[in-house]
Formats: C-alpha cells, structure tokens, sequence
C-alpha cells in the first residue's frame, strides 16, 4: 500500500482530530494556530477522501484489523463524504472565526472541545452501525453543551443545562431503540438489521423511540423549546457551529435509518413527519420575524430551516433519491449559510455591543463584508436564486407538483415568503440609520472574511448542484443495503 | 456569417461580465478613488455597447450566440441572443452608459458611490441576463437579481421613508417572484422543459392540461405584471421615487419595469407562442388588464403635484402600451408593443434625468414650482418637451410611431375599442404633460428657487445636461428615422417577422 | 416468562421511572439522577436480552460497558454544569429563566 493510499484512510479523519485536541489542550500557547492547521489538515483529508471515492467508489474500512461485530468499521460513500465535506468547509470558517475572536484564555476552552466535536461529528458519519452512532452522538452533544456553557454567562449556562438534558434523553431514547432492534436482529449493522425480518410490533417501538430521541436533538418543532435559548446565548463561533452541524447530525442519523433500517414505514410516518416540519417551518419563521435581537432571528431560522427536511419526507416514497439529493442539498446550503449568519451576527455584536436589529446603525456602511455575508447567506435561505437553497427548494417544489402534493408545495412557498421577511428585516436595518449607542468596536478582517467565505460557498452551491447530486449518489446511500456490493 | 463556436459561445458571458465584474471590484474601491471607479465604469459601459454591436450584426445575419450550463439536473443556465433580446440589450446597454454619466454627474460629493455604483452594476447585469436568458430557469434567475439589485439602490437614502419603500418594493417583488417560481415549476412538470423557443413550448401538451395551463398563465403573469406595474400590482412604483433620481431612470426605463414587460413578450411569444395563447383566451383579458393599467396610470398622473410621482404614474400607464401590443395577437399591434419598450425607455429616462436636473439644479420637486423654468434651464426643458410630447404621441417623436401602430394593429385584429383607449390616453397625457411645458415655457418665474446652484459652463454640470439631450435626441430620431435600417422599428419589425412568419 | 425477559421488562420500567423523573422534579440533581436511571434501564434491557438459546452473546456486554463509560462522561459534565448554573443563578432549577 502506498503512502497516499494509507493516507485516505478514512481513520485518519477521526484520528487527526483527536489527536489535534489532545494537543491544543497541552499546550500552553498557539492553540489557534494548531487548531486552524488541524482543521485545514481535516479538509485536505477529506478532499483525498473525495479524491479515491470517484476513483474507487465506495469503501469500507475496519479499525486495527478487526471486523464486526466486535471490531468496529467505517463505511465511506457519497453521502457520508459529502456530509464530512459539508462539515469540513464549515470547519475551516469557523476555525478561521475563532481563531480571531476568542481572547488566550476562552481559547484554552474552546479549542480542546472545538476539535474533540469534528472528530465526534466525523467518526459519527464515517460509522454505519447504530451502537457506533450512539457513542458518537453521544459525544458530539457533550462537546457541543461544554461548547456552548464555554461562555459562562448565566443564559448561557442555563440553556447550556437544558440543551444537555434534552441531548441526554435523546441519547436514552435512542439507545433503548437500539437494544430493542438488537434483541430481534442480533446485529447493529444497518444493512443486516435492515434485511432481518423484525417483527412490526418492535420495528415500530424500536422507530419511535429512536426517531424521537433524533427529534429531539434535531429540534425538530415541538422539540425545538432548547435551541433558541442555546444557539443565541453561545458566543458567536459556538452558535454557528451548532446551527450549521450539530443539529445536522441527527437527521443525517435518521436518514440513514429511513433508508437502511425502516424502508417499509407507511406513509403515516412520512405525513406525520412531513405535517411537524411544515408547522416548525411556519412557526419558527414567525417567531423569527417577532425577535427583537439579531441572534435569536438567526436560531429560530434555524428552527424554520431544519422543518424543510421533514416537511420533504412524504415526497420520498415517490421521489427517491432525487428527493433525498434536494434534502441533502438544503442541509449544506443551510449549514454554509446559517454558519455565516451566525458569524455575521457576531460581528453586529462585537461591534456595536449589542444586537438589537431596531438600532443597528448602517452597518452597511461600517462592516461592508459583514454587511454582505448577511445578504448572501439570506439569498440562499430565502431560497433565491442562484444558491444552494434555491436548486434545493426547486428540486422539492417540483417534486411536490410532479406528486400533486399541493400542501408542501405551498408550504415551501411560503416558507421563502416569510423567510425573505425576517432576512430584509434584518437587512434593511442594517441599510438604514438607528440610533447609535456607544463607540463602536473595530472587528478582526479575518472575522469578517470567514462569513463572507462561507456565505459565498452557499451561493456557489447553486451552480454546483449537479455535480453534488451525481456525487452524492456514489455507492447508491438512497437504496436500502447497497453496502454488500463494497 | 460565419462565426466560430468558442466565440458564438463567449460572446453573451462576455456581455454578462462586462457590467457584473467592474461593478463587483467597485465594491471594493474605497469611496474616495473617484477616477479609477468612473473609469470603471465608463470602460465597462463602453465595452459593453462594442460587445452589443457586434452581437447586433451577428444576429442579424443569423447567427447564434448561446451559453449553456446544467444548473439543475435536465434543466441547464442558458445565455442565448436572439432578435428580441437585442432589442432589450441594445436599450440598457445605451442607457447604461448615458445613465452611470449622468450618476456619476449626479452623485458628486454624496456619501456612498461605491455601494451605489457596485449595486448599479449588477441591476444592469441582471437586466442584460433577463434579455438573454434561454428558458425561464435563467430568466427568473436574473429576474430575482434584479430584485435584490435593486434593492439597496432604493434604500440608497437610508432615511426612514427609503426604508419604507423598501419594505414595499420588496413585499411586491418577492410575492410576485413566488407566483413566478410556481408557475415556473408547474409549467416544468407538464412539458419537462423550460426553453424558450419560437411558436412556444406548450402547444403539444394534452387538451386536459389547457386548464392548467390557464392557472399557470396567470400566475406567470401575476410574477412579471409586478414588475411592469401592471394594475392592481403597480403600488411599489410610485413609493419608489424615493430613490436617487438616476436610480428612478433605471427603475423606470431600462431595469426593472422593462424586465416585467420583457419578460411578459417573452412568456407570451417563446412559452406559450401567441397563436396558442390567444386560442387558450387568456390574450383578450391581458389586453383588458393592460388597457385598464393605461387609463387608470393615466388618470392618476393627473392629480400628481410631485413631478416624480406623475412621471411614475405616467410610467404605470406607458408600460402597459406594451403588454397591450403584445396581446392584441396580431404582428403590426405587435411591432407597436415591441418598438414601444425602446422608445418608452428613451423618452421615460429623458423626462427623468430632467426632472433630477431641476431637482439638483434649482430644489424643485413640484409641478407647481415650474413656473418659468425653462427661461433658466432651457435646455433641459426642450429635452423634457421633446420627450413629453413623445409621450402624448405628437408626431415626429418616437411615442407617436409606437401608437401608430397599435392603433393600426388594433383595426387589424378587429379590435377596434383599443382606439379609444390610445386616444383616451394620449388626451390624458396631453392633459399631464401641457400644463406643465405651459408653466416651464410661458408664466413667469415666481421669485427665487427653492435651492438654486450655479454652475460656471452652462444652466447645470454637463454630466447632468448631455445625458437627457442625447436621449430626447434619439427618442427624436426613433421617430425621424423609424424606417432605416436597425432602428427600433425595423428591428422590432425583424422580432415580428420570425415570431409570426417563420416556421 | 422467562428470567431475561422479566429483567427486560425491569429494565423498560427503569427507563421509564426515570423519564416521569426526568419530566416533574424541577432541581437539576434529580433531573440528572433520572437520566442515570433511565441509562440503567437501558443497559439491563441490553444485557438481560443478550441471553440467548444458544448461550451468551458477548456483545451487548461490550455495548454496556461503552454505554457506562459515556455515562459517566455525561453525568460528570451535568453535575459540574449544574454547579455552574446553581452558582450564577442562585438555584439549581431550570425554571427561572426568561429566554422562552
């Protein structure tokens, strides 16, 4: 085996990360710069990942030579490098970000936990079997609530404690879904769990309470009461990171089980489904367009945002995989936007002090990268065109009308309608004079490339829409136990 | 002709990157470096109206211009010219440049220019995108840029006001581009294609799908009728007057309104070809609509004080002589519609550089403050006479070719009320406009006004003043010179003659 | 019924003793012993179904083991998180915040 060849193992994404932690939490100095080389390290691991995936198609890989059920393995194709993609790009702002905003001693914190989080949110993309997920999710929601009471203040600790809770019981609720399916399969492999015969009675309590404690972490509405509170009270990097990735993990769990585990769920599920996204899509982009601060806006955005992906579920059973690519699609041009929102919205903070939208004062004028970081990134969560949302929502609103499923179809609708109202609401006061309060803060260039970078990707996104899809489908993740053919 | 295929293919991105990338590197200028910006800018104006003339000559020898790329699976970006492109090409790309002359005239010593010139930029971008897209993937593409282009033009002011119009610009716009994805989108999942294509793309389809096809005609119409300020969508345009006056030039001239009423030929002519659309009954209606847009814009110019306000009212009106043409299905009403979008254009941009003269010259924003103001602006006023009498349709001027054939189109197809229509409305026009060259000629000046500036050359800065002097000139010319070759007429002619004739 | 299934349904019973915990108390000290409590109920499902007809499978032993020590983890972060709260906002509840 060559070197380069031992270099696109995918345990490298998991151990480079790791290890990089360990290493910023020892050192005494330069943590940014570790963290940022660790975090470029990552991109260029996953590009080669990329690389050998068009070359070889999908592969698998078991850890130190051991195998199932004991050992565990690593499965890579389209979708898992696409999402490691996705979350490598988004990475590399965030680290970038980071590196300027957080003064010596936040570093200390936030470093160490920053990259034990990539390396929890790649090894749980790279595994394929639910016990593995577990650990892994488990993981990511332990690092992302230190993340996130890493400021101390007190809403911060507060929301922090509840977010922990919420993760927590999700993680039960999964995992007695798991022991429920291993009692009926014997196995935690997806595929093998997928083709045994389960009884319906234990599918159906097994799904439930996995998708339940999946919900939760994805705060999918009704399950959205601790987001809000956590992604506004993070300082800024925290929130985009969590908004962008952590709350993606848990659908990209759900989707794989959709697929693999739970092919034959009725099309009650799918509705049900469909009918909470379309409500949190609704719901929360009300309650976006009622906030008075800028960052609470951006978090219940989130919240709208993430109904889309549920609110897409019924279109599925019909749509196949094409459906899922426009899925995915809106999950990395949210996670690309949404993450420069978030740093965007950090600037309004740093600089002005505050981020009541009423009295931003021409931002325009005085932060003009932010400013257009801002509009960018709203471009494609309104779903305009040319962006990463726009091919997604086209994608599904043709799926919709191909389906006659009038109700997503003006649901997706409407949803542009009232996302496009609470991004100008932010926009046209960062155009227009408030009242100004206190001198403002100069703000690092770096802090203002970053969101710019990131929103900029999310407009790209739009032109590279085929080429994602056709991508994305390399080891067929959209058909149920296409792994036997790795 | 015979063209190679990398040049036929560079050609519309080439069009496209000559206002798009010295309007994103404007951006980063800083405010003060003036030279280097209007030479920016200038260069990209210029390159662009070198690109168009040798795209002019090329399609009129037939020969094809087309980019394309997949933006969406089966469904690609396209940048193609054809006849009825360059007619709308060939208009903002002029006034593009008279225009940014005239900004840049304008906009010395205000805060801001290079957001305004950058933003500036793109709206042109977007609007020669509109011209030249190949389905109407593309076209919503650059239609929703347009949107967002324009955008910051109109809050440019950052007052209170601006951001009210803002807010009302945007509610129009984007409930107008959600009708046009849907019906986009529907239209795709019945003929799998958006292209546009000469006779149409529909006419194949199932009797059972005619319904469909019905609701997808207006909602189409719905999404660009916002833009072209057809009634009842036009509420957004007379708030935006709060805008720099430049930027009302652009909204009203070339950008914005033009975009909507482009993009109603385009629907009309290339989706559903106009043969189909009017056995599908949906042309009589949009003639109705278009022809109630004329009087009602008509009327309401005429309780206008503010010059601004009656000029957008005006506005309203004229687009829809436009849509009006394209409706009445028959190819001399149609010459009248097409050569209208040009001429409108000249004499709509003329009246509004003259109204920001006399704004930025002397503080007036009233009709009743004209008295007498073209004993001291005298060749502003001429410019602005020439063109409103363009507007009532006072022979020689451009207006009165475009009206002559819409009437003559109009007996054509047997629809005979629309003369009572041009002549109510052209009585109308006579009724807004006279007055005021009766004021600015012939009653005295009332003692000083409002916020007089001098200027050392002549009656204001030069970049005010050659601008509306060049469009009243051509708006003239489209007149005097209606039958020569390329002019609009003939040009809308060639339009016709390969949508109607050709197979 | 046989002794594994009865633990199993001991095991479900846990986890939902702990779920009604986790949703009436209001101090955090509780709220985090009912999370325990349903991680043990978990646990005891996957050990007591790991007997089989065919003897023991050892993987849901291995399964638990990873599960406890993920527990502990969490439990760790929880208590020093509810300090920290306790602390900065003079009680260890999570009610007296406005940011709903």
């Amino acid at each position: 085996m060559s070197g380069v060849s031992l270099l696109v193992q995918p345990v490298w994404l998991i151990l480079l990360p790791l290890v990089g932690s360990i290493m910023v939490f020892l050192l005494a100095s330069r943590r940014a710069a570790v963290g940022v080389a660790v975090v470029a390290g990552n991109l260029a691991l996953v590009a080669g990942s990329i690389g050998r995936l068009g070359i070889t198609g999908p592969w698998q890989h078991s850890v130190g030579g051991w195998g199932a059920p004991l050992g565990i393995d690593l499965y890579l194709d389209g979708l898992s490098a696409t999402m490691l993609a996705m979350t490598a790009l988004v990475s590399l702002g965030i680290s970038a970000y980071s590196a300027a905003y957080f003064s010596a001693a936040a570093a200390r914190h936030f470093w160490p936990l920053w990259l034990l989080l990539l390396t929890a949110m790649n090894a749980l993309f790279l595994s394929r079997d639910l016990f593995n997920l577990y650990v892994t999710l488990e993981l990511v929601g332990i690092a992302a609530v230190a993340l996130t009471a890493m400021r101390g203040q007190r809403e911060a600790l507060v929301a922090a404690m509840r977010y922990l809770l919420t993760t927590l019981l999700g993680s039960m609720s999964y995992l007695l879904g798991v022991a429920l399916l291993y009692h009926s399969t014997g196995s935690v492999d997806m595929v093998l769990v997928g083709e045994a015969p389960i009884p319906a009675s234990v599918a159906a309590a097994a799904f439930a309470l996995m998708a339940v404690g999946l919900l939760l972490k994805t705060a999918l509405f009704p399950f959205h009461f601790w987001l809000p509170g956590a992604h506004s009270s993070a300082s800024a990097p925290v929130s985009a990171a969590l908004s962008a990735l952590v709350v993606k993990v848990g659908f990209y769990i759900l989707l794989r089980l959709w697929i693999e585990v739970f092919p034959a769920l009725g099309d009650g599920v799918a509705w049900l489904l469909g009918i909470l996204g379309g409500v949190a899509v609704l719901w929360g982009s009300l309650q976006a367009i009622l906030q008075q601060r800028a960052k609470m806006l951006v978090a219940y955005s989130t919240v709208a945002q993430l109904g889309y992906f549920f609110l897409a579920l019924p279109l599925v059973a019909a749509g196949g995989s094409r459906v899922w690519g426009a899925i995915v699609l809106l999950v990395i041009a949210h996670a690309l936007a949404k993450a420069a929102m978030f740093m965007a919205a950090g600037n309004l903070l740093a600089f002005a002090g505050h981020d009541r939208i009423r009295d931003l004062d021409r931002v325009v004028q005085r932060m003009p990268l932010t400013a257009a970081a801002l509009g960018l990134a709203g471009v494609s969560i309104m779903g305009l065109p040319p962006s990463g949302g726009f091919s997604g929502k086209w994608l599904l609103l043709q799926a919709s009308l191909e389906q006659g499923n009038w109700p997503i179809a003006l649901v997706l609708l409407l949803g542009g309608v009232l996302a496009a109202v609470y991004v100008f609401k932010l926009l046209e006061h960062i155009f227009t004079s408030g009242t100004p309060l206190g001198e403002p803060r100069a703000v690092a260039r770096t802090m203002e490339w970053a969101p710019l970078m990131l929103a900029i990707g999310a407009i790209v996104l739009g032109f590279l829409a085929t080429t994602t899809l056709d991508f994305l489908i390399i080891g067929e993740p959209f058909v149920p136990g296409r792994r036997d053919d790795y | 002709m015979i063209i190679s295929p990398a040049f036929s293919s560079t050609l519309p991105l080439a069009l496209v990157a000559s206002s798009l990338l010295p309007g994103l590197i404007i951006f980063a200028l800083a405010e003060e470096s003036v030279r280097l910006r209007t030479a920016l800018n200038l260069l990209g104006a210029l390159s662009k109206l070198l690109l168009v003339a040798l795209m002019l000559w090329g399609v009129y020898h037939d020969a094809a211009f087309e980019t394309r790329f997949e933006l969406l699976p089966g469904l690609p970006l396209i940048l193609r010219a054809d006849a009825l492109s360059l007619l709308f090409i060939t208009l903002s790309a002029q006034l593009w440049f008279l225009t940014t002359i005239y900004a840049v005239g304008y906009l010395e010593e205000s805060p801001h220019r290079s957001r305004f010139f950058g933003f500036f930029s793109l709206c042109v971008t977007a609007t020669v995108g509109v011209a030249m897209a190949g389905n109407l993937l593309t076209f919503i593409l650059f239609y929703e840029m347009l949107t967002l282009s324009t955008y910051p033009l109109v809050v440019h002011r950052g007052t209170p006001v601006a951001r009210r119009a803002g807010e009302a610009y945007l509610l129009y716009t984007v409930l107008g581009g959600v009708l046009l994805l849907l019906g986009a989108v529907w239209l795709y999942t019945l003929t799998g294609t958006l292209e546009f294509r000469p006779q149409g793309i529909v006419s194949d389809l199932d009797v059972g799908d005619h319904k469909a096809l019905i609701i997808i005609f207006v909602l189409l119409m719905g999404g660009l009728g916002v833009k072209a300020a057809l009634l009842p969508l036009h509420g957004w345009l007379p708030k935006a007057m709060v805008a720099p006056a430049p930027v009302s030039a652009l909204l009203h001239a070339v950008a914005v309104v033009k975009a909507g009423a482009f993009g109603i030929v385009r629907v009309v002519y290339d989706i559903f070809g106009i043969q189909f659309a009017a056995t599908l009954g949906v042309m009589m209606p949009l003639a109705w609509l278009a022809s109630a847009t004329i009087i009602y814009g008509s009327v309401r110019a005429l309780f206008q004080d503010d010059l601004k306000r009656r000029l957008a009212y005006s506005t309203v009106s004229q687009v829809s002589y436009i849509a009006l043409g394209v409706a009445l299905v028959g190819p001399i009403a149609s010459v009248g519609g097409l050569v209208h979008l040009v001429h409108q254009g000249l004499m709509k941009i003329t009246l509004f550089f003259c109204a920001g003269n006399l704004a930025e010259t002397l503080g007036i924003h009233r009709i009743s403050e004209m008295n007498g103001v073209a004993r001291r602006m005298p060749w502003t006023m001429a410019a602005f006479t020439v063109a409103s009498l363009g507007m009532i349709g006072v022979p020689p001027v451009a207006g009165f070719i475009s009206k002559w054939y819409l009437g003559l189109g109009a007996m054509e197809v047997g629809a005979d009320w629309v003369l009572l229509v041009l002549a109510g409305s052209s009585a109308l026009n006579a009724l807004y406009f006279l007055p005021i060259l009766y004021r600015a000629w012939f009653l005295e000046p009332e003692g000083d006004w409002p916020q007089e500036r001098h200027y050392p050359r002549a009656e204001t800065s030069l970049a005010l003043l050659i601008p509306p002097v060049i469009t009243a000139s051509l708006a003239l010319a489209a007149g005097l010179l209606a039958s020569v070759p390329f002019s609009p007429q003939e040009w809308a002619k060639l339009v016709v003659v390969r949508e109607f004739l050709d197979p | 019924m046989t002794p594994a299934q009865l633990y199993a349904l001991v095991g479900i019973g846990l986890f939902f003793v702990g779920l009604y915990a986790l949703g009436v108390r209001q101090h955090l000290l509780p709220r985090i012993l009912a999370l325990n409590i349903m991680g043990s109920g978990v646990f005891v499902v996957l050990v007591a179904l790991a007997r089989r007809s065919d003897g023991v499978d050892p993987v849901p032993h291995a399964m638990v083991i990873t599960g406890i020590v993920v527990a502990v983890s969490a439990t760790a972060l929880a208590l020093r998180l509810m300090l920290r709260v306790a602390h900065a906002t003079g009680s260890a509840t999570l009610t007296d915040t406005g940011d709903e």
